[in-house]
């Protein structure tokens, strides 16, 4: 199996007046060709800025601080913006959380569409409009001809989505990147929706990153799981091995969290307190403030990244002192 | 408790709310020009109706959590609305505590709306930013107890907001210096503070992050305990509702598919439309399995489809249930469906 996508070391500050805000903190990860990651974490913990720094979307005042990316083998971090255009819409595609908000109200589906391919290749429009009825076809929508000349608001939530879908399709992208895709969808719309994720990655041998802040969805439909806090990456492993087990008092903290069907009417384990804003991390392991085993070095200083084995024999990362072999109890 | 409380409320209990075939229409027309059409070669004015509850009949028996699920535009949240007495409805009854309630004059209301108090989705919009925390929990204690003292109104609002979880600090801030699970804590406390019997929480967590989330249903399950009090939860999120309620009523268009005791509808649900709603609910390690798809799209409230609203997308549907509107009836274990097919013993 070949990287398809490596992302190292990557930090984005925000610059503002009052000094550099760091929104992602050196975050790395890769992904195989045909793999599917989730990116989950709560809001405010950097998930859709690590998504946007990937395909380098970051606008100002943010900027891309430190750490590359790297995209079958070629830093795309570094490329000039005309040609990182070339690769967005692409060869990696992004699916965004509101359908409404990404496609043009005054414009066909069709006119939508036809433009997106003609941005990356040299096709005329009858062509260009047949290669979009069949992407509409792969995403299940009944009489594309006929869709394609119709407006956004002709359609419903999920049949949008569908479409938004389909135009991230357009140019057989390697990698889709979609940042809350179910999110302002219905309970059957979504799982319709993640039904056409897998089936359109295992057809295709895409890759999928899905940001989302639901545990159970990922847990559904990735193979690997990445789970973010105030800008870092936290724990990262297998889907399987992560919510089976995970090693990560905040992962364990955020899975104990959810109500799960056994034990009906009692007292949920909470994790006391909320995130930190971006202003205010604290010193040292930015949850040590709520973390159930939290220690004197904690609070002093940053765990680095370590390896951990899951029951089972999975590996994976882990960001806590816990973990630390070296680690003195101070 | 715990024991209690997966227990159906036994048939001696009588309810504390009562909802008999309650409708509610909402007029979209607009202006006259817009209600303006042509039709058989004549001009004529045309009223467009959302048809957002249709005859809902349900009781809420004292101490219980019921819960309304469903998915967006279901109506869910009109009828909580509706029940509360924030709209008025346009057919069918709500009794409360034995009284009827939907046709009181605000006057007569007065001693309801202590008794019954709503938590709302957006802790962001529902709180006004211009006004204190002090100011936003003493405002209602002051208009339903007037006869307090301000030491004791101030007394009951620090007790009310140390219950909650919060702060006596908080009281001097503004909305804006808290956080989305700050906020949420400070509207059940608003709603805490008149010592209601009742509370309609429409999407009181879904605003908020999953590790907020169970501080919140945490907060909300103590404050049943202790002070006794009966929900109305209003939620779309299906995991959320499997863990706190004793009942659960299934909305489609309108109209109640299907009400059961918890543990029932989750274990054994009878509608074919609960039956796709639960079978699409994403679970924690689990790999996708095959949910009930259903066919079709919701159609719209403005023309309602005849018969049971939910036929165009069923697949046991047959030509009664085009024809008729299925009523809600009692089934074993204290289930009540609103389906044909049920009701044949078919599905």
């Amino acid at each position: 199996m070949s990287v398809l996508l490596q992302v190292e070391d990557l930090t984005v500050n925000f610059a503002l007046r009052t000094g550099d805000l760091t929104a992602l903190n050196g975050v790395s990860f890769a992904l195989n060709e045909g793999e599917r990651l989730g990116l989950v974490g709560e809001s405010g913990a950097g998930k859709s800025v690590a998504g946007f720094a990937i395909i380098n979307l970051i606008s100002k005042p943010g900027y891309i601080a430190g750490g590359r990316v790297l995209f079958q083998g070629e830093e795309i971090s570094a490329l000039p913006q005309e040609a990182i255009r070339r690769i967005r819409g692409n060869r990696i595609s992004m699916v965004f959380q509101d359908p409404m908000m990404t496609l043009n109200p005054v414009l066909t589906i069709g006119t939508q569409m036809v433009e997106t391919l003609q941005a990356h290749r040299d096709i005329g429009p009858s062509e260009a409009a047949a290669i979009a009825a069949d992407k509409l076809r792969k995403v299940h929508i009944p009489s594309p001809e006929k869709r394609l000349r119709q407006y956004p608001h002709e359609f419903s939530g999920g049949m949008r989505q569908r479409i938004i879908i389909a135009v991230a399709l357009l140019n057989d992208p390697q990698l889709i990147i979609a940042d809350e895709p179910t999110t302002a969808l219905d309970v059957t719309i979504q799982a319709e929706i993640m039904d056409l994720f897998l089936e359109l990655c295992e057809q295709s041998r895409m890759g999928l990153m899905l940001i989302t802040h639901d545990l159970a969805v990922v847990s559904e439909t990735t193979e690997k799981i990445a789970v973010m806090y105030a800008g870092k990456i936290v724990e990262e492993g297998r889907t399987g091995d992560v919510v089976r087990s995970p090693r990560h008092p905040y992962t364990q903290g955020l899975i104990a969290a959810l109500p799960q069907g056994e034990h009906r009417g009692t007292r949920l384990n909470q994790i006391p307190g909320t995130m930190p804003t971006l202003t205010r991390i604290p010193p040292g392991c930015s949850f040590h403030p709520r973390c159930p085993h939290v220690m004197a070095v904690c609070a002093r200083r940053e765990p680095a990244s370590l390896p951990v084995d899951y029951p089972g024999g999975g590996q994976g990362v882990v960001a806590c002192h816990l973990f630390d072999p070296q680690r003195h109890d101070e | 408790m715990m024991n209690d409380m997966n227990d159906a409320p036994s048939a001696q209990t009588p309810p504390i709310l009562s909802v008999r075939a309650l409708s509610k229409v909402f007029d979209i027309s607009g202006g006259l020009l817009d209600q303006l059409a042509l039709k058989d070669g004549r001009l004529r004015r045309v009223k467009t109706t959302v048809k957002a509850l249709n005859r809902v009949t349900f009781d809420i028996a004292p101490g219980e959590t019921f819960s309304v699920v469903g998915e967006s535009g279901c109506g869910k949240s009109t009828l909580g609305r509706t029940v509360i007495g924030l709209y008025p409805p346009n057919g069918g009854e709500v009794y409360y505590g034995g009284q009827r309630i939907d046709v009181l004059s605000p006057r007569q209301m007065l001693p309801f709306r202590r008794r019954m108090q709503m938590v709302f989705q957006d802790p962001y919009a529902s709180l006004n930013p211009r006004k204190r925390v002090a100011a936003i929990l003493e405002e209602p204690l002051r208009f339903h107890h007037p006869e307090l003292t301000a030491r004791e109104v101030g007394d009951r609002v620090k007790e009310v907001m140390e219950q909650v979880g919060g702060d006596v600090q908080w009281l001097t801030r503004l909305p804006h210096e808290f956080s989305g699970g700050q906020r949420q804590r400070i509207s059940i406390a608003r709603a805490l503070v008149v010592d209601p019997e009742f509370i309609v929480a429409d999407e009181p967590i879904s605003a908020l992050d999953v590790s907020i989330q169970a501080q919140i249903l945490n907060l909300m399950m103590d404050a049943r305990e202790q002070r006794g009090l009966t929900y109305m939860f209003i939620a779309h999120d299906l995991s959320v509702v499997a863990h706190i309620s004793t009942r659960v009523a299934v909305m489609y268009l309108g109209s109640l598919c299907e009400v059961a005791p918890a543990e029932t509808l989750f274990a054994a649900p009878r509608h074919p439309y609960t039956q796709a709603l639960l079978s699409a609910i994403p679970r924690l390690g689990k790999k996708k399995s095959g949910h009930v798809r259903l066919k079709g799209e919701v159609p719209t409230p403005i023309h309602l489809p005849t018969g049971c609203v939910f036929h165009g997308r069923c697949r046991y549907a047959d030509e009664r249930c085009v024809r008729e509107i299925p009523e809600l009836l009692e089934k074993d274990g204290g289930t009540h469906v609103a389906c044909h097919g049920v009701a044949e013993e078919r599905i």
